[in-house]
């Protein structure tokens, strides 16, 4: 089977700036797959260059197998979600979701039968003939997946659509989308710069930065399996330190660095004399001491969570260790300024290159 | 000028035109009903005092007074100084009569020549508001979606740069380019175009041109407001969903930009009917605008009351006409005023 979309060595300039830097990927027919980065990434470049807004310096994109080089957005079988959604505020909710159909030529009994259809999805029927300004957050964004839904793409790509929510409705959107995308089958490519978005929603993630991919792989892997140290820094807490391999032995790794000498797994097989990095991550960081790789500093505060607490260390370098610890266990947390000590084990560590 | 009744009434109403906008200050406050400061806490009493008074002075003596003169100079007959205020000067229709007979008494003939003249400005005033609507939308549009800022500016400027010169000096300008030895009709008998030069004046292209161009900034600067406001992504929106690039116009743009076309389109109406200077410089021979007429009733005939009678009908006929089409729209004119 074809990809879905296939992008192949995409480059896009602005002027002298590169905002992509040689991209090559393919995404599979129905899945959900997120673009992760910072802002300024690339990210929403990629995405508008799919969407057909952006035409690439150099490179080739194909969706089912089709080259879209001169192809205009409204000619591409994708389906954009804004930022901003770019609901049409003087149309009903009706209107804005049979509009692609309306352009199309579909005959008005047809358009109708499929709108219903659509309000029906987005569990807003009897609601087609409201104004948009009249519906809560929740309600437009779902309105316009409905709208992008229409005209039946086979990608649909979303630039970042629940960021103006609020916590509690982003959540739960979240849940809704992943369900809509389930139900319609439709591959989903998913712009964000929220990591819990992207691991809580997708089949696939790419991770950015620069302009370029670190790294491509489903959530564990990208969170668990980092490959790079920025993908070990971007997604998720991580306690970085920072030094040289000295030793080499059993897939381990030994790095020297300015809180002590640690262990941990050697992922990319680095030599000795190497710039690395360990990460550990905070949930991996014992407090009750327990670990071959130990480091002592004083305690100096403790976030509690509700189910967590994170439990913070200022290490002799005056630099910042994270644990993060069931709630429980956070009571014997001492007052700050006191003596403390973590400890991690070394396969629960990751040296990558610095 | 003043009939003797008519000074008290002159007095009493700045005085009345302050008391209304003193209440109205009074009333803002209450109709909010919110914990809001008054007008006169917001401003201080002394700037207070003086925004009403200037206003209310403003409002009386540059609109209502000189208006109302006219309105009821419209009902007076045409009498020589020394009968003024006399037993011959009573309020009377002859003025209006006039217009649609061309005689103050008699009903025998139709006054067709300033009719025509009436109708031929009111639909040549609707299809230079329209043809102006057309030409400046391209460039509205470019320069509100398209261009960058830095474009847009130099554009900004290039337009207005050329009004800078008074209207009077750009007419007589257009009088020489459409000359019979302008430089259009030099230029297209050197290209072989034509034999003999064109009579732009006569057949009253130049006039329309002229028309067509003096108000043009109206109609641009109300529409480039207008469309700028309007988010970019609905038109990258619209183009995904697979329109095309008329229909996106057409039901995204233009629908948006509604209140602005009507307020753009309502000013070069009003406008180009009230004009003088182009229909005198620029009209031919043949051709006949309804203000040269008006402004003929003033100083060639020298019949003040006529020529205000005239000046109340045109004025009365376009605001009529406006209404109608705002009605027609759907639009109220608050929203032509955003």
């Amino acid at each position: 089977m074809t990809a879905a979309v296939e992008i192949d060595h995409l480059t896009v300039q602005f002027g002298l700036f590169t905002a992509v830097k040689d991209v090559s990927l393919q995404i599979r027919q129905g899945e959900f797959f997120s673009f992760l980065g910072p802002s300024g990434c690339g990210k929403t470049t990629i995405l508008r260059t799919i969407s057909g807004f952006q035409d690439p310096s150099k490179g080739i994109i194909r969706i089912g197998g089709q080259d879209m080089q001169g192809i205009g957005p409204n000619q591409r079988p994708t389906a954009l979600i804004f930022q901003n959604l770019a609901l049409f505020p003087l149309m009903t909710v009706a209107e804005n979701i049979g509009y692609g159909l309306r352009v199309r030529g579909v005959p008005k009994a047809d358009r109708d039968r499929k709108v219903d259809e659509l309000l029906n999805l987005i569990a807003l029927s009897d609601q087609g003939n409201k104004k948009i300004e009249e519906l809560s957050g929740g309600q437009k964004q779902r309105v316009a997946i409905a709208r992008a839904l229409a005209v039946e793409p086979k990608v649909l790509l979303l630039d970042e659509p629940l960021s103006a929510l609020d916590l509690k409705l982003r959540q739960h959107m979240r849940n809704e989308l992943r369900a809509i995308q389930r139900r319609v089958g439709v591959t989903f490519i998913y712009i964000t710069h929220d990591q819990g978005e992207a691991l809580t929603m997708s089949d696939r993630i790419a991770v950015m930065n620069r302009g370029h991919i670190e790294q491509v792989g489903n959530g564990r892997d990208v969170y668990e399996n980092p490959e790079t140290a920025f993908v070990a820094a971007f997604v998720g807490e991580n306690n970085g330190f920072t030094g040289m391999v000295t030793r080499v032995a059993d897939g381990l790794a030994t790095v020297e660095t300015a809180l002590g000498t640690f262990n941990g797994v050697n992922r990319k097989s680095l030599a000795v004399g190497a710039k690395a990095t360990l990460f550990v991550r905070p949930e991996l960081m014992r407090f009750d001491g327990e670990g071959e790789n130990i480091i002592d500093g004083h305690a100096a505060d403790a976030a509690y969570e509700g189910i967590t607490t994170h439990l913070t260390m200022k290490a002799k370098d005056s630099s910042s260790v994270v644990a993060t610890i069931a709630g429980a266990t956070a009571k014997a947390f001492p007052e700050s300024g006191s003596s403390v000590r973590f400890a991690f084990t070394s396969r629960d560590a990751t040296v990558l290159p610095a | 000028m003043l009939s003797s009744t008519g000074h008290p009434f002159i007095f009493l109403l700045p005085v009345l035109a302050i008391a209304a906008f003193w209440l109205m200050a009074k009333f803002e406050k209450k109709e909010a009903g919110l914990p809001r400061r008054s007008f006169f806490e917001r401003n201080g009493t002394p700037v207070a005092i003086y925004l009403i008074v200037a206003v209310a002075f403003w409002a009386i003596f540059m609109i209502v007074l000189p208006q109302l003169f006219m309105v009821e100079m419209s009902f007076r007959p045409k009498l020589p100084p020394i009968e003024m205020g006399g037993p011959k000067d009573l309020y009377t229709f002859e003025n209006y009569h006039y217009f649609l007979y061309g005689s103050t008494t008699s009903n025998a003939a139709i006054n067709w020549l300033h009719l025509k003249a009436f109708s031929l400005t009111i639909f040549a005033s609707v299809c230079a508001a329209l043809f102006n609507f057309a030409l400046s939308y391209p460039l509205a549009f470019y320069m509100a979606q398209v261009a960058k800022p830095a474009r847009v500016r130099f554009l900004l400027l290039l337009l207005i740069a050329p009004y800078w010169v008074n209207e009077i000096l750009r007419a007589f300008a257009f009088r020489i380019i459409f000359s019979s030895s302008g430089l259009i009709n030099k230029t297209i008998m050197a290209a072989g175009l034509v034999d003999q030069p064109i009579d732009f004046i006569g057949n009253d292209i130049a006039l329309y041109t002229g028309l067509g161009y003096a108000y043009m900034l109206m109609m641009i600067f109300s529409l480039y407001n207008a469309i700028e406001t309007l988010d970019h992504a609905q038109i990258e929106a619209a183009r995904d969903l697979g329109a095309p690039w008329w229909h996106i116009h057409a039901f995204i743009v233009i629908p948006f930009a509604k209140p602005g076309i009507a307020s753009g389109c309502t000013l070069v109406f009003m406008l180009s009917a009230g004009s003088l200077a182009a229909p005198l410089v620029l009209g031919g021979p043949r051709s006949l605008w309804f203000t040269p007429i008006l402004y003929d009733r003033f100083f060639q005939a020298f019949n003040w009351p006529q020529g205000a009678a005239y000046a109340f009908i045109l004025l009365l006929t376009c605001v009529s006409f406006v209404l109608l089409v705002l009605r027609l729209g759907r639009l109220n004119l608050g929203e032509i005023a955003k």
